[in-house]
């Protein structure tokens, strides 16, 4: 089962927990981690724990803020929220995955006679 | 950019808050784990598996908080304090191990930051001037001979700092200082001091700036200008208490009143430069005028032109001086300069003696490493269980090599503390002992530098001791340690071999350093031994005023009533005076055989000390053949002299100049008297050509009375003293110097080589049959039950120690086979540094090698007596 899911490159995940924040508002761990999987349609290998280290890592750069609440079911969690430079940061991140995944694609489907010219 | 600050910053702060911001993430883990238990239970699981499987979607939760942890902070650091903390606790627990290791680092530390402070002042850093690299020293006649020799006459001096093109600035000093006294007075009894005249331009040319006042001025420089005098830093402090009113003050010298017109800085030292362990009290310049007819006298420093190099300004000088020459005919000699950079000129010849100085100390710290991994290998085979242990808990290689690692940087930055603050101490030791004749020693001081030092030997040596271990744990299977420290097994035989080579390259070292040791301090003692020509045991010389007012009749009736007042006093067995004393400070002037053609350049200035009757027989001195002086003979009957055997060689070879006429300065004097060679400029060097000639026939330079006594001389020095008064009340309170005294100065440099290479061939010896005592220590202990199995199936004590005694020599034999080949080419290095000892010296190599062995005995034999007494018994059942 493994084996069918992928795994998650070095620093996407810091992209995709800016951009459920920045889609979803303000969320605690665990709601980012959940929504992460629903989003990817259960196709990202995602150990929840790992969102923590990301989550402190973006909040140390000032991209994400912190704070202690109540949940809806009356839960203390700690609700993470994007910041105006994690927005910026964002923007700019999904420029470069945008720009990198569309070189990754034209090289990956580059035809085999193609090496002639 | 700002954003990578800002998380250093943030990281630094999580370091410096671990727990709470642990204890926030665990509040945050566990909400997490309800959060999902609560949605699982909602789809409709089983508690039990809504638990499991939110536990399974988490992933580690320790491992969760590890990664938190490693984001958040610095890991490394984390991982530093833990070892550190580990590390600790460990040595804490190990005292003596830890004491013994962290005194040996300190010892071998303490000797290379001593050394090297010392080999930085007088080698590395350049001279304490600005620009120091552009001074230079120029001296006349190749450098060689005595004082007259090599130093200049005022009008070549002058001729040269005019015409040459290479020098911004060309200076002088007189050299004779010696030989003018200066009394200050005005200060209760007249008190003797010392000043030294120099030309107006000196302080400038070194770019010494005055600390207070002023340097002197042009008038003050020219005859009839108004003295004036610049106080050394020193002796203002000393003398006026340091105050700052002095400039512009008189004081009043011999019968001149002078004025004080500044203060030399601190810094300044004119003896550790220029005449090592001379204490300088004030300068006065030099008054060009009154020095011109005078001879050779003065001693040239330069500064050459930026860009000008020392190789340009000797090629301007061997042409200028012949030119210079040729325009004066009445010089008596061509001048040629030989330039060298003031410092080649300062530390030159100890070059040699500081680096092989320094290689001891280096070997001493290979020898301190060498022991200390020695030490620690045998620790770690101790701690192979805890190491298996750890490892099994999931430790790294690396982890448990840097655990190890950590801990020798934790030993040796203790050893390197302790052994800084030994330095200190032994480098102020040093700067203050001001009888040691070696430059700038006065200068040495543990700086910034020697810190460096110190640290990048400490960091050194524990890689060097913390490798060998660090290296065969993590490098060690973990299987091997668990079974190595098993029932009834020995230690891997890998372990031995290490150990076994750890001691015999030991040995080794302490083999090289104990022979290069041997070689000097057996020269030392050959210089001991040489025969000076005059016996300084109980003799002493003080020095002695008297006004002639320039009659030799004169000086012979107040010179003969001093003698015959002192040779009265009790306890006073012979006494006589001389203007100068051997080995002190010398002159020299021509001197050659009657009717004899001397080829060009044989003839050379011969040394002259003008002397009294019964001078040589107070100084001990042997008169061969002939007769002494005395006070017949005088201004008008026939002119004398006595030669040492080297002038009489020299000038009369295979005849015998007794009765023989020679010429002294121009005039016909006979020689009535040959004496034993004395070595009159230094103990090693072979005496030259020396002539004596009576008070009463040539000018003396100051006056040295030498008594020979059997009383101590402070029982003498005021009966002396009052006897002096009695002639001449402004006797100024001079004290007794003993003879051995100026022996000692003149041996000093190398008494504090030999008496430094030895304490470090010591200290190594120390070290080498600790080292091999530590190891057939241990390997008696870890071969106990071995020893106990041999010895229940037959082996007796004897045996059994005659077997630990072999593995012991051979150890310590092959060491020394492989020390002594390495000692002939250290030997032969040093070559240059021995006196009448060949560098192939078979006692010294015999001696050594004997005493080696006998340590390496000593060392095997304690352990060897243990195993010997193993009760088989006790030894079997000790599992």
């Amino acid at each position: 089962m493994a084996d069918s899911k992928l795994d998650l490159l070095q620093g996407t995940l810091d992209l995709m927990v800016l951009q459920t924040l920045a889609a979803m508002g303000s969320l605690h761990g665990y709601g980012i981690a959940r929504r992460i999987e629903q989003v990817s349609g259960n196709e990202v290998l995602l150990n929840q724990g790992t969102i923590y280290a990301s989550l402190v890592r973006l909040q140390q750069r000032g991209w994400i803020a912190a704070e202690w609440g109540t949940s809806d079911n009356n839960r203390k969690a700690k609700f993470y929220s994007i910041t105006k430079r994690g927005r910026k940061q964002l923007l700019e991140d999904t420029a470069y995955w945008q720009r990198l995944s569309s070189v990754m694609g034209r090289v990956l489907s580059m035809q085999h006679d193609e090496g002639k010219q | 950019m700002t954003d990578a600050i800002r998380q250093a910053l943030n990281r630094l702060r999580a370091f410096f808050h671990k727990e709470p911001l642990d204890r926030e993430l665990g509040d945050e883990v566990a909400s997490h784990l309800e959060f999902a238990i609560e949605e699982n239970l909602r789809n409709g699981l089983s508690p039990e598996e809504a638990r499991r499987q939110a536990y399974i979607r988490f992933g580690g939760v320790e491992q969760a908080k590890e990664q938190h942890r490693e984001a958040r902070g610095f890991l490394a650091l984390d991982v530093l304090v833990q070892d550190l903390r580990y590390a600790m606790r460990m040595l804490r627990r190990d005292r003596s191990f830890t004491i013994i290791a962290v005194l040996i680092l300190a010892l071998g530390i303490a000797a290379n930051t001593a050394v090297f402070s010392v080999v930085d002042t007088v080698l590395l850093r350049p001279l304490p001037f600005p620009n120091a690299q552009q001074l230079t020293w120029l001296a006349a006649n190749k450098g060689e001979g005595g004082l007259s020799a090599v130093t200049f006459t005022v009008d070549a001096f002058e001729e040269f700092q005019r015409h040459n093109k290479s020098f911004q600035e060309v200076t002088s000093y007189q050299t004779f200082y010696n030989s003018i006294q200066y009394r200050l007075m005005g200060y209760g009894e007249p008190l003797p001091v010392f000043g030294v005249q120099v030309a107006g331009n000196f302080f400038k040319t070194l770019g010494v700036q005055p600390a207070f006042g002023r340097l002197f001025s042009r008038e003050e420089c020219q005859k009839g200008g108004r003295p004036a005098a610049l106080l050394s830093y020193p002796f203002w402090q000393q003398q006026f208490a340091g105050n700052p009113r002095m400039i512009g003050q008189t004081i009043t010298l011999n019968d001149q009143i002078v004025t004080v017109v500044g203060i030399l800085p601190k810094t300044f030292d004119f003896g550790s430069v220029f005449s090592p362990g001379l204490k300088v009290d004030f300068f006065v310049p030099a008054i060009m005028d009154f020095w011109r007819t005078w001879g050779n006298t003065l001693a040239l420093v330069g500064r050459l032109k930026p860009g000008v190099t020392v190789a340009q300004a000797q090629a301007e000088s061997n042409v200028l001086f012949p030119r210079l020459k040729a325009a004066h005919p009445e010089w008596f000699e061509d001048y040629t300069a030989t330039i060298t950079g003031l410092k080649d000129y300062v530390s030159g010849k100890l070059r040699r003696s500081l680096i092989v100085l320094w290689c001891a100390v280096g070997l001493i710290l290979l020898i301190v490493c060498v022991n200390l991994s020695n030490l620690l290998l045998a620790r770690s085979a101790a701690r192979s269980k805890e190491f298996a242990m750890r490892s099994a808990l999931g430790a790294g290689r690396t982890r448990l090599f840097r655990q190890l690692l950590t801990e020798s940087l934790v030993l040796s930055s203790a050893g390197a503390l302790l052994g800084w603050g030994l330095a200190f101490v032994i480098t102020t030791y040093l700067a203050h002992q001001g009888s040691i004749a070696l430059p700038l020693l006065s200068s040495v001081r543990v700086d910034g530098a020697a810190l460096l030092w110190t640290l990048l030997i400490a960091v050194a040596a524990a890689v060097l001791f913390g490798l060998a271990p660090g290296l065969r744990i993590s490098g060690g299977s973990l299987q091997d340690a668990l079974k190595n420290s098993g029932h009834g097994m020995s230690a891997g035989r890998k372990h031995e071999r290490l150990r076994a080579a750890l001691v015999i390259s030991e040995v080794a070292l302490a083999c090289v350093l104990l022979i290069g040791a041997g070689l000097l301090l057996r020269s030392f003692l050959r210089v001991l031994d040489v025969d000076l020509g005059f016996q300084p045991s109980r003799a002493a010389a003080i020095k002695i005023d008297y006004d002639d007012q320039g009659s030799a009749a004169r000086r012979g009736a107040i010179l003969q009533e001093i003698l015959r007042r002192v040779d009265a006093l009790p306890g006073i067995e012979a006494a006589g005076i001389a203007d100068m004393l051997p080995l002190d400070r010398n002159r020299s002037w021509d001197f050659h055989a009657k009717g004899r053609v001397y080829r060009k350049g044989e003839l050379q200035d011969s040394l002259v000390y003008v002397v009294t009757p019964g001078y040589l027989r107070a100084m001990g001195m042997h008169l061969r053949e002939g007769r002494d002086f005395s006070w017949h003979d005088t201004a008008s009957s026939g002119r004398v002299v006595i030669i040492n055997q080297a002038a009489a060689h020299y000038h009369w070879p295979g005849e015998d100049p007794l009765g023989r006429l020679s010429v002294v300065n121009g005039r016909d004097t006979r020689v009535i008297g040959i004496i034993s060679n004395v070595r009159e400029s230094s103990v090693e060097d072979a005496s030259s050509p020396e002539m004596y000639l009576p008070m009463t026939q040539a000018g003396p330079e100051g006056a040295e009375l030498v008594v020979r006594t059997q009383l101590p001389l402070a029982a003498l020095q005021s009966s002396v003293m009052r006897t002096l008064r009695s002639m001449n009340p402004g006797q100024s309170a001079t004290e007794f110097r003993p003879l051995q005294q100026i022996v000692d100065h003149a041996v000093s440099p190398r008494r504090f080589f030999v008496l430094l290479v030895s304490s470090f061939a010591a200290l190594g010896l120390v070290l080498v049959s600790l080292g091999i005592y530590g190891v057939i220590s241990y390997s008696v202990t870890t071969r106990r039950q071995e020893i106990g199995i041999r010895m229940a199936l037959g082996a007796t004590g004897p045996r059994v120690q005659l077997g630990v005694m072999a593995r012991t020599m051979r150890l310590a034999i092959i060491g020394i086979a492989v020390g002594t080949i390495a000692s002939f080419a250290a030997a032969k290095w040093i070559a240059s540094l021995l006196f009448g000892t060949s560098p192939t010296d078979p006692v010294t190599f015999a001696g050594i090698v004997l005493v080696l062995g006998a340590v390496a005995l000593v060392a095997g034999y304690l352990p060897a007596r243990r195993a010997s007494r193993i009760d088989p018994m006790i030894a079997l059942r000790s599992n």
